[in-house]
């Protein structure tokens, strides 16, 4: 399936783009007529998603994290946060709730089931030493 | 820009909590709230989100770690005047919390 349309954005791993990342997905779909609810999961999720590429991907230092979204006909909406940093040793346990390598008095460790419980599908590729790539899909515009 | 502004009811301190909280805002908000206390000690810190229009799970850290705090101190914390679009975030998170109040 192909999308009807996709964008690309590609900022430093600074905290000030956190915000920059969740503007761009409102921006985004503004077309695809989300739900205030809808819009507000696919914002949290990306939120999370680029603070762990900032926090864990790169802690100490600045590298490049890449948002794409793509839209398609049926109203899914593919989100994909890529980095180029540490990556993840142990995926599985890292995407369990309360674990967290961060500071636990700044990040409570829910980055991930937060993603999980605000998206409808959530993959996690990462390589140690070369990055980690996570992919959100939330399919809108069904209305009731 | 996230901002904190400080409130003394009677033995508790509240916090009225605005704008957007993410990682990017959550550090400066804990400094702002642990000066305060330092300088005041109280018995109940009552944190207000009722001009908070997003917050992703770094406001659950702020939320636990203050709350840790007060505990470590026999005190308490409540959280306040939650929006709805917040209410999502904090049930996954486990913390009670009061909503905010529909003005009509």
């Amino acid at each position: 399936m192909k999308p009807i349309d996709q964008i690309s954005v590609q900022f430093m791993s600074r905290s000030v783009n956190e915000g920059f990342a969740r503007g761009v997905v409102s921006a985004f779909l503004a077309r695809a007529d989300p739900t205030v609810e809808q819009l507000i999961d696919v914002k949290t999720a990306v939120s999370e998603a680029v603070t762990n590429a900032i926090v864990h991907g790169y802690p100490g230092r600045l590298g490049p994290v890449k948002l794409t979204l793509a839209f398609y006909e049926t109203g899914l909406v593919k989100i994909t946060v890529a980095d180029r940093g540490c990556g993840i040793e142990d995926v599985q346990k890292a995407m369990q709730p309360l674990y967290t390598t961060g500071d636990p008095e700044l990040r409570a460790g829910l980055g991930f089931a937060v993603m999980q419980n605000f998206t409808d599908k959530l993959a996690v590729h990462s390589k140690p030493g070369k990055g980690t790539r996570v992919v959100l899909y939330k399919q809108l515009g069904r209305r009731e | 820009m996230a901002k904190v502004v400080f409130r003394q009811v009677g033995s508790a301190l509240v916090a009225h909590l605005s704008g957007e909280i993410d990682h990017h805002a959550a550090e400066k908000l804990r400094q702002e709230i642990e000066q305060q206390l330092e300088r005041r000690p109280v018995e109940q810190l009552c944190l207000d989100f009722g001009g908070v229009g997003f917050m992703d799970s770094s406001g659950v850290g702020l939320i636990l770690g203050r709350a840790r705090r007060m505990r470590a101190e026999q005190g308490r914390l409540t959280v306040a005047d939650v929006p709805p679009s917040l209410g999502k975030m904090l049930d996954l998170a486990g913390i009670p919390y009061t909503a905010k109040e529909d003005k009509q």
